[in-house]
């Protein structure tokens, strides 16, 4: 599979602080890519540079042959570039129909917002909430608005899709849940890049592991090698994990 | 058509047969009516459906107070004065918009309200064009009987009010409207599922800017003479948020509603009590905030609640 996504180079500062530096890396379509790193590491920006919330300071990013780097986070949704927040962001008058309903209208010309309804209801269906369609989106629960992020973000029938968090604060029957979904959205085509602090559920899915430290990109390869890197271990997995890691494998 | 959109277009109707029943003095009324529902709509576009707390008012009417006034007295004849002052108002603001609308909060206001000083200054010295701080004469529009320009005027207004209300309810049925509640409730959200929110913000802009610059070409036409100071008046861009405020913030029916009650307050209170209108109006204000604070058009479903609640 020919590259996606590539990063060149690219940095981003906020004031002093040195949020990402240098980095370079290639994410084929089709890719399972867990994105993993300290609290700080500079994860979400990553995310952010590349959607165009906040532009690198330097360095180049492509996006399926086209340069992006200086688009706006509405043309880089245009493009196929889907992503969920961290922080959950729903529109929070809106039932969770309409919520997914702006995704299908805004990212694709020419959608009525009829057909974006419409839209609308399998995404819903297709996470699980199509009992709550109609409930305004600040009445969810936790668990629920995370899964409203995906099927928003599945509305715009994304090329490749940034999943950040997306299991942080749920349970494990509902980090089966997801995990399932996305296993369900790779298959379907759709090349993905998950920022996630849950190790299984990394190990489980992802095919590829890119780690992040103080804005450095410092391992990026297969899971099994990734987990047994010093400098991995040192910066983010610790001893522990280690040791028990290295007791199964 | 939703409901309420037929129920204000029902009142806008019913509103058009004033001349059947009043006089002059009714008239006059009627045409202050109509203007106020103009602000009020307006601003409900960016302050209501937008979120934005705008002070922008009063620049808009000014300018096209300004812009027919000035037109008039070059030889424009009014309809067609007008027509330019909404084209240019509508463009003016929307490249306005796109800049303006990059702050936020108290940012956006204080900018907004800057608008309007800015504006009076460039008036005020722009004497050659604008007659500066003497003011403007302007050339009578018709020359009928004093009834007759009554009556003229009121259906000016009352035309602009029309078309503002068919603005209004095309917009807040649109994808524009829809675009503009998202931008409201979550514009980080909002441009991740790729809204240019640039654009609908300067179209918002636009649209509440360009029927109250007409509004001020008319109020110019029915006065006859403006100066800088009357009519870039901060209060006409405080009065629209008040009657939004009272009538129900985000709906058009409620924001002429508020318009309607808030022209009736400043009538009763400033023939009654001219001393102290302002504070005794500005108490009342605070009164019905106080008691109503989602405005006139949540009383219809407290009733309702009521009602449902007995049986
Ligand atoms: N908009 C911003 N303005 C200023 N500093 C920022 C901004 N965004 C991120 N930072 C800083 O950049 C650094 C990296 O933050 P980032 O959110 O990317 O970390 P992360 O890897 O996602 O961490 P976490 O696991 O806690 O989510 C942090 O020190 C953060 O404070
Ligand atoms: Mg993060």
């Amino acid at each position: 599979m020919p590259e996606i996504l590539s990063l060149a180079g690219v940095s981003r500062h906020f004031s002093g602080l040195q949020a990402l530096r240098d980095v370079s890396l290639g994410i084929a379509g089709g890719e399972i890519v867990g994105l993993i790193g300290p609290n700080g590491a500079g994860k979400t920006t990553l995310v952010n540079t590349v959607c165009g919330v906040t532009p690198a300071s330097a360095g180049t990013v492509t996006f399926a042959g086209r340069d992006i780097t200086r688009l706006k986070p509405y043309q880089a949704a245009r493009l196929g570039l889907a992503r969920t927040f961290q922080i959950v962001q729903p529109f929070a008058e809106f039932s969770a129909l309409d919520n997914v309903a702006t995704a299908a209208l805004f990212s694709q010309p020419g959608q009525s917002l009829k057909a974006a309804r419409e839209n609308a209801r399998e995404h819903l269906a297709f996470v699980g909430l199509d009992g709550q369609a109609d409930q305004p989106a600040s009445t969810l629960t936790l668990a629920m608005r995370k899964r409203l992020e995906l099927a928003k973000a599945l509305a715009m029938k994304p090329k490749l899709l940034f999943l950040d968090e997306v299991n942080a604060g749920l349970n494990s029957a509902e980090v089966e849940k997801a995990t399932a979904l996305i296993r369900q959205l790779a298959a379907g085509g759709i090349t993905i890049v998950m920022i996630e602090h849950l190790m299984k559920v990394v190990l489980n899915v992802c095919t590829r592991i890119v780690v992040l430290h103080n804005g450095e990109l410092i391992a990026d390869g297969a899971p099994r090698d990734v987990v047994r890197n010093p400098a991995v271990i040192d910066a983010y997995l610790g001893q522990q994990y280690a040791q028990r890691h290295g007791a199964h494998g | 058509m939703t409901r309420s959109s037929i129920a204000l277009a029902v009142l806008l109707a019913v509103l058009a047969l004033l001349p059947l029943v009043g006089g002059a003095y009714a008239l006059r009324l009627g045409t202050i009516a109509c203007m106020y529902a103009v602000f009020a709509l307006s601003w409900n576009i960016v302050g209501g459906f937008l979120g934005y707390p705008s002070f922008a008012t009063a620049a808009f009417f000014g300018f096209g107070a300004y812009a027919t006034g000035v037109l008039m007295t070059l030889g424009v004849p009014l309809p067609l004065a007008l027509v330019a002052t909404l084209i240019t108002c509508l463009l003016a603001a929307s490249v306005l918009g796109a800049v303006l609308l990059r702050l936020r909060g108290h940012y956006f206001a204080i900018a907004s309200l800057s608008l309007v000083e800015v504006l009076r200054e460039v008036v005020n010295n722009a004497t050659d064009l604008t007659g500066g701080g003497m003011g403007l004469n302007i050339p009578l529009a018709s020359n009928s009987s004093v009834l007759g320009d009554a009556l003229f005027f009121f259906y000016a207004m009352w035309i602009v009010l029309a078309l503002t209300a068919a603005m209004v309810i095309a917009v807040s049925a649109s994808k524009l409207g829809f675009g503009l509640a998202c931008i409201r409730q979550n514009e980080t959200a909002a441009n991740m599922v790729g809204l240019n929110t640039t654009l609908y913000k300067s179209i918002a802009f636009g649209l509440s800017a360009c029927f109250v610059g007409v509004a001020g070409g008319i109020y110019a036409a029915w006065v006859h003479y403006i100066d800088p100071s009357d009519v870039f008046d901060i209060l006409y861009s405080v009065k629209p948020i008040v009657m939004a405020l009272i009538g129900g913030l985000g709906s058009p029916l409620g924001v002429v509603c508020g318009a309607l009650v808030y022209l009736g307050l400043e009538e009763v209170v400033w023939r009654n009590y001219i001393q102290i209108h302002s504070g005794l109006l500005g108490l009342l204000v605070v009164l019905l905030l106080l008691f109503l604070p989602h405005g006139l058009v949540s009383l219809r479903t407290r009733l309702f609640r009521r009602k449902a609640g007995h049986a």
